[in-house]
């Protein structure tokens, strides 16, 4: 499943079983998308937040 | 029947092993993004479907931590509580809190000015650790070894827009295999225990940071320290860090609170995620 980017149009590669929620990054480009929903073939994306200074444990 | 939630804000390998178990397991599981949630003063538990049991998953520590402390106030079991998260989420909080218990830990001196925290260094000795208390992936640890640098160090933390690098956690350089121990804990047992080895040319272990895991075993003593550590600090789901002192044997220096465990996953036979949701049944049903 492929999905375009957002920022330069490249095709970036979506894995079957990925779920809204999960990063997938431009091969092109370099940016990270947020799956925003996922049915069947369609899936959306938006801009992930960056990594903040509190994240991880 | 018990539902579990797990609240994400992105969702890396734990919270799809967290749900994807769940489901396996015959037990009904949502998956739910934190950044979507409004919660007022008036809400009242009902307007959320949010199961009767939540997993807190957030790799935002704040973005957790007080999400937690609005779900608490409508009535939801939360894992962890929020209380534990605010220990957890605070090396000199969780460092205060494992000495008040007698778990053995690295000394650490805390100073709150420039110049105290430069006191501090002195008498300590080089090398030491200086560690934000805030902060995870071990972003802005520091190994000190001259004064030189621990001057420039403590001058670039004066300068930083942030009130919290003003406060200065000094910690001695443990004396240890170029490794670390991480312990899971799920309620009253560990449930895998991993050594981590640090990447090349590096010495901080953090699997984020290329760290490598390789099994470890459970001992007695690492199970009955690990187990202290994570009831001192609340209990629940908790990796607890130990590292491995040449003079004082195992000591803890830092409980996680949303533990990541693909590292740990990766090289154990234990099924963590299915002992995490058994765990949070047990307390839905409490």
């Amino acid at each position: 499943m492929k999905v375009e980017c957002q920022e330069c149009g490249a095709e970036i590669p979506v894995p079957e079983d990925a779920v809204a929620g999960e990063i997938v990054t431009c091969p092109d480009c370099g940016g990270d998308f947020e799956i925003a929903s996922k049915t069947g073939d369609k899936v959306s994306l938006k801009p992930a937040e960056t990594v903040g200074e509190d994240w991880g444990q | 029947m018990v539902e579990i939630c797990v609240l994400y804000d992105k969702v890396r390998f734990e919270e799809k092993a967290l749900y994807d178990k769940a489901l396996k397991m015959g037990i009904k599981a949502q998956i739910i993004d934190a950044k979507a949630i409004t919660i007022s003063t008036d809400s009242k538990k009902k307007d959320f479907l949010l199961g009767d049991v939540i997993l807190q998953r957030s790799v935002s520590h704040y973005r957790g931590l007080y999400l937690t402390a609005c779900l608490e106030f409508l009535g939801f079991s939360v894992i962890n509580k929020f209380k534990v998260g605010e220990i957890c989420g605070n090396k000199l909080v969780t460092s205060l809190v494992l000495a008040k218990h007698k778990i053995k830990t690295p000394k650490t001196t805390f100073a709150f000015s420039a110049e105290s925290a430069m006191e501090a260094i002195g008498k300590t000795g080089f090398p030491l650790v200086l560690k934000p208390i805030v902060g995870s992936w071990g972003r802005g640890v520091f190994p000190l070894r001259d004064e030189e640098v621990a001057n420039m160090i403590v001058e670039m933390r004066e300068e930083n827009d942030s009130p919290l690098a003003r406060i200065y956690y000094v910690q001695e350089m443990v004396k240890r295999p170029p490794r670390d121990l991480r312990c899971i804990v799920v309620g009253d047992r560990v449930v895998a225990a991993i050594y981590r080895y640090s990447a090349e040319n590096e010495w901080r272990t953090n699997v984020a940071r290329g760290g490598k895991a390789e099994p470890a075993p459970i001992t007695a003593e690492l199970e009955e320290i690990a187990l202290k550590a994570a009831k001192a600090v609340g209990g629940g789901i908790l990796g607890v860090d130990l590292m491995e002192d040449s003079e004082k044997g195992l000591v803890v220096h830092e409980v996680n609170n949303t533990v990541e465990f693909r590292g740990a996953a990766s090289v154990s036979n234990a099924d963590i995620a299915g002992a995490m949701v058994e765990y949070a049944i047990s307390v839905a049903k409490r």
